[in-house]
């Protein structure tokens, strides 16, 4: 691995300051993507400011009509908090999904929505609960906030804090992994909110997470083969764009299902 | 930097790049965890931090600054094995053993959140660490072994 300065910060505040004081620096949090793209030689900065000890970011609150996760933290606990679980239990799965045990016991919330690997969970996760994601400088809707192939709303140094969920009264997710890595081959999140809105959102089919709005019409309508075009459909040696666009379709109705089932 | 390893705390001068299993390794001369593929697939070096599995090859020493890690060599205890350890030797959990040190913190770990697991929840909870040798069946039986030897021995 390259050589960098490591830098341990408390506050948002300060981790802003050392990003700014610095050139090429990048904030870490669990680095179960930045280390290994490190030892890679994908990426080489020269300084990195570990923002995973903030208190800021450890929050993990409900309000009635909010989930709101810190950005520190982990996978493991947002599949393992009763809290969760009850009021977004396809949030809870999904979180349970992700990678390995290891990897849950150090990934984060916050850098997996920041890094927005187009096969990662949790956007799928934001995009259809429709998320605020709260950075130190304002509120970005998940709509706004992922603009495409690994890329996102942050400026540099901004930093995120928390991932505000709208609780939904139903919730699902399917998700068919890469054997190797674990990432979504294909996976689909399905939201039930108030007045027959539903929102589908898709990780790993495209070159970043989409709403699939032909699903949230079948959803209502019972129709089980929504139609899914685009022109970012990703293909690679895992699998072709047409067999993705199948897993999806699959996956939307094991969701639907699932979601269908805990209703009557 | 400061951290505790298997009860011993140790002030240790570190470059900001070394990774924590180079730590456990090359500083501190533990060379029961295996370092295997390097890129946080194969899970050999698997270590307790704070009682929590993780993988030591893909976390900064600087980042368990004030941890408390655990390895395999902190398992057994006045010359007697651990529970898991002696369930892995007697279900033949191990073929070539590079593995072994891995699987056997994953599987401490994994009792400590399902002290009488299924199946399934051993296959969850084994994930993260891959048998090259692919002796998976016995890993499992040793999993189930250690679980009964522990609920007996609090029994």
């Amino acid at each position: 691995m390259n050589t960098f300065q490591y830098h341990l910060v408390g506050n948002t505040k300060s981790a802003k300051d050392t990003f700014k004081g610095h050139e090429n620096a990048k904030l870490l949090s669990g680095g179960m993507t930045l280390l290994p793209s490190m030892k890679h030689g994908l990426i080489a900065p020269d300084h990195l400011i570990d923002v995973s000890r903030i208190s800021d970011l450890q929050v993990l609150e409900e309000t009635a009509e909010h989930l709101s996760i810190g950005a520190a933290i982990k996978h493991d606990t947002v599949a393992m908090s009763t809290m969760v679980q009850k009021a977004i239990p396809g949030l809870a799965y999904l979180a349970s999904q992700i990678g390995d045990p290891q990897v849950r016991a150090r990934g984060t919330i916050g850098g997996s929505i920041a890094n927005n690997d187009p096969a990662a969970d949790y956007p799928a996760a934001a995009l259809a609960l429709k998320a605020t994601i709260v950075t130190d400088q304002r509120n970005i809707s998940a709509e706004d906030f992922f603009t495409g192939f690994y890329s996102t709303a942050l400026e540099d140094g901004e930093v995120i804090t928390q991932v505000k969920f709208c609780k939904p009264i139903q919730s699902a997710y399917a998700k068919y992994k890469q054997m190797a890595s674990g990432y979504a081959l294909a996976g689909v999140f399905i939201a039930v909110f108030p007045q027959q809105e539903i929102r589908v959102a898709v990780t790993g089919v495209g070159a970043g997470v989409f709403r699939w709005l032909e699903a949230e019409q079948a959803f209502l309508s019972g129709q089980t083969k929504p139609e899914l075009q685009r022109d970012d459909l990703m293909s690679d040696l895992h699998a072709s764009s047409a067999y993705r666009v199948n897993m999806a379709q699959v996956l939307f109705n094991q969701a639907a299902q699932s979601i269908h089932n805990h209703s009557s | 930097m400061q951290i505790t390893v298997n009860g011993q705390t140790h002030d240790l001068v570190v470059k900001d790049n070394t990774l924590l299993i180079e730590v456990i390794r090359d500083q501190l001369q533990l060379t029961g965890t295996h370092s295997g593929c390097d890129t946080t697939q194969c899970g050999c070096c698997t270590v307790l931090m704070d009682q929590v599995a993780v993988k030591s090859c893909t976390i900064l020493a600087r980042q368990a600054q004030g941890t408390s890690i655990q390895t395999i060599e902190g398992l057994a205890q006045n010359d007697h094995l651990h529970p898991v350890q002696e369930a892995f030797s007697e279900e033949h959990g191990l073929q070539c053993g590079y593995c072994t040190p891995g699987m056997i913190m994953s599987t401490v770990h994994l009792l400590q959140r399902y002290p009488a697991p299924t199946d399934e929840q051993i296959q969850e909870g084994l994930a993260g660490n891959i048998c090259r040798c692919t002796g998976y069946v016995n890993i499992i039986k040793a999993v189930k072994s250690a679980a009964k030897k522990i609920q007996e021995a609090k029994a």
